[in-house]
């Protein structure tokens, strides 16, 4: 026994195994030029793959917060979609009220305004989160079924609560004088407010991932959705951190909000449960409690709903449900299922 | 004799029992203790209803699944129907074979589902229901050609059904027997008959089970039941029951749309009919039903009432006008689902017990 000792053998990652691995990433390039193909007109797809890109990037910032607090605390938030309508109505209600802003002829001014109203509506959604989040889902945790039903709940009470402070009617308010618009690449047109939406979306993206690789709270955070039990009795109080990441995820969505209310130019308090069908195929797409899978799934959507839209206007939803089926008979899970070490 | 027909799940309580045998003998009885139209629509509504919440509760309450495509299915079967009678004419026969078209695809649509999405998780089915339905949802109003899109369908059904006709001259209680009673009677049958062969699933053996994979889904795996097809079965009886009970709506009310069948709104009115009636009962769903359909109908009007009384006091007037009384249905739903998860069933149990 003494004269040969083992080798320890480590395994070559083979081709195929590490394709496999990068292969979610290859779809987003791989459905863009299936497009192209599609779509024949180079700068229609410009202007489309900006506006899908846009629209992905905006379902992201909505959804990256619900797949975070699922992954971490085993809660699926049906009431998501209630941050998405109050940060729009706040939004909105800061907009109008700093209308001289807005209006004005000044790049800088415009800008303060929609980032004042993005504030206001982070900081009145990351306080509903904490509300929403103490007591509603607090008695709840570990019971999947009461989790739905009462988040469901949540949902309607806020939305009727917006009804009675906001009245019943849509909201329209035009986008500030600067973000209107579009400019001329080539032939092909693309609104400004898309590339400024496509700005946010990828900056927040980095700030998010660097968050959670390079932070400590990234790290337990990160932790926590694979073992929650160990960082606990490790002496970290994951409750808490929950709770900063429940109200971090329902600023987002309130941000997403304002966001897709300025994209859409008219707010209805139902809005937020509309977008919700295309958060919740996102962060199925993606794996639930994975925020790159989410990242990935956001511009999946985004790219096939726009293409779809302009080449079969009817199907354009029900092409986002047929993704997600496909993706689903490929990788049961999601794109990057999170790993559970229970 | 009764107890075989309730497959011996008895109410269990004085006060349940006495409020069911209420709610059977005025629904039996409506067209004659009740005359007008509008309360006769509500007692047809009450009776389709019902079936449609029993149906969920087989779903939600006894096999712990929470789906969000429930109107889908009652859509299925509502469209089916009426597409049958406006393309084959108002018979007897176009409602059988629509009805039966509407069952089988809504049982083939919730297999599909059931088979894809069941396997993983509870919230998986929740969130997969949700988007297909309000993806269905905005098919069936984009499809116009076929559908109707957003006006929805109008058609005639047999003359038997309808107003103008008469069974017999005489007056019974001052009512005329007409189609609509005829009509009437013919949604309560349907009705009564679909909620007791619901009464027999769920205490059938198929039914334990169910009940067992709710509970503890990996031990009842373990003792050998394959829990994906009981839970992929539930799924597609109680669609097959939703779409019936779609059926029975576009047979009464003669016109099928998006908003009458296949709205989200519908799908949370089932939500908290079933929770505020009581989870898992039976029962439960005709309670809910009833308590949630009257409250609809005449509530509403009582707080708007209330709201232009003190019309003076801005917040609180808005919050008690007659739009907002799914607010405070929405609380109770939330205060419900934590403080008696088996609702007034539930509760009126206990308070024998």
């Amino acid at each position: 026994m003494s004269g040969s000792a083992i080798k320890p053998r480590i395994e070559k990652v083979s081709l195929s195994d590490r394709l496999a691995d990068k292969a979610p990433l290859l779809l987003v390039p791989a459905l863009a030029l299936a497009g192209l193909l599609a779509i024949g007109n180079p700068s229609t797809w410009l202007t489309l793959t900006v506006a899908g890109v846009a629209m992905g990037l905006m379902v992201f910032i909505m959804a990256s917060g619900l797949t975070v607090v699922f992954g971490l605390m085993d809660v699926i938030n049906f009431g998501h979609g209630a941050f998405v309508s109050v940060g729009a109505f706040v939004g909105f209600s800061i907009l109008i009220w700093l209308g001289g802003w807005a209006s004005a002829p000044s790049v800088f001014l415009n800008l303060a305004a929609v980032l004042v109203a993005i504030l206001v509506a982070m900081t009145v959604t990351g306080l509903m989160g904490y509300a929403f989040e103490r007591v509603i889902v607090m008695p709840v945790y570990g019971q999947h079924l009461k989790q739905i039903l009462v988040t469901m709940g949540g949902l309607i009470v806020a939305q009727q609560l917006i009804y009675v402070f906001w009245g019943p009617d849509a909201i329209h308010v035009a986008r500030p004088q600067s973000l209107q618009g579009s400019i001329l690449l080539g032939n092909a047109a693309i609104e400004k407010y898309r590339l400024v939406a496509v700005g946010i979306g990828l900056v927040l993206f980095l700030v998010m991932r660097h968050i959670l690789r390079s932070t400590r709270i990234g790290l337990l955070v990160r932790a926590g959705v694979e073992n929650s039990e160990m960082v606990e009795a490790l002496g970290y109080r994951v409750k808490r951190l929950f709770l900063l990441v429940f109200m971090a995820g329902s600023a987002l969505a309130g941000l997403g909000g304002v966001m897709w209310g300025l994209y859409q130019e008219t707010i209805t308090a139902h809005m937020g449960s509309d977008i919700m069908v295309l958060v919740f195929i996102v962060v199925i797409i993606g794996g639930l409690g994975s925020v790159e899978g989410c990242f990935i799934g956001a511009l999946l959507v985004g790219l096939l709903s726009n293409y779809t839209a302009f080449l079969e206007p009817k199907v354009a939803l029900v092409s986002t449900i047929g993704l997600m089926v496909v993706i689903l008979m490929w990788r049961p899970q999601g794109l990057y299922p999170v790993v559970k070490a229970k | 004799m009764l107890k075989r027909l309730l497959s011996g799940d008895t109410p269990r309580s004085p006060v349940l029992t006495a409020l069911l045998l209420v709610i059977l003998l005025t629904l039996a009885f409506a067209p004659f203790l009740l005359p007008g139209t509008k309360s006769l629509e509500t007692a047809a509504r009450i009776c389709i209803f019902i079936v449609l919440v029993a149906s969920y509760d087989l779903l939600l309450g006894y096999a712990g699944i929470v789906s969000f495509a429930h109107t889908m299915f009652f859509g299925i079967g509502a469209y089916g129907t009426a597409l049958a009678l406006s393309s084959t004419g108002p018979s007897f026969l176009s409602i059988v074979w629509g009805s039966a078209a509407g069952a089988l695809v809504a049982a083939l649509f919730a297999l599909a589902i059931g088979l894809f999405s069941l396997r993983v998780k509870a919230i998986f089915f929740a969130m997969v229901t949700l988007a297909v339905a309000s993806a269905f949802a905005v098919l069936v109003s984009q499809m116009s050609w076929l559908t109707g899109g957003e006006d929805g369908l109008n058609y005639k059904i047999p003359r038997e059904l309808t107003p103008a006709f008469k069974l017999f001259s005489a007056k019974i209680f001052g009512t005329s027997v007409n189609g609509k009673v005829l009509s009437y009677y013919l949604v309560f049958t349907v009705a009564l008959c679909l909620f007791l062969m619901l009464l027999r699933v769920v205490n059938s053996p198929f039914g334990r089970t169910l009940q067992a994979v709710r509970d503890n889904d990996f031990r009842a795996e373990a003792i050998g039941y394959r829990v994906v097809w009981y839970r992929t079965t539930a799924t597609v009886m109680s669609a097959v029951v939703a779409a019936l009970a779609g059926s029975l709506l576009a047979v009464w009310l003669r016109y099928t749309g998006p908003a009458t069948t296949l709205s989200m709104e519908i799908m949370i009115d089932i939500l908290l009919m079933v929770v505020i009636g009581g989870m898992g009962t039976m029962y439960g769903a005709v309670l809910g039903a009833t308590l949630f359909i009257l409250a609809q109908t005449y509530l509403q009007g009582l707080m708007g009432a209330a709201s232009s009384a003190i019309s003076a006091v801005p917040v609180v007037s808005d919050l008690i006008a007659a739009d907002r009384w799914l607010l405070w249905l929405g609380v109770l739903f939330i205060l419900s689902v934590y403080f008696f998860p088996t609702g007034i069933v539930g509760r009126l149990r206990k308070a024998r017990a």
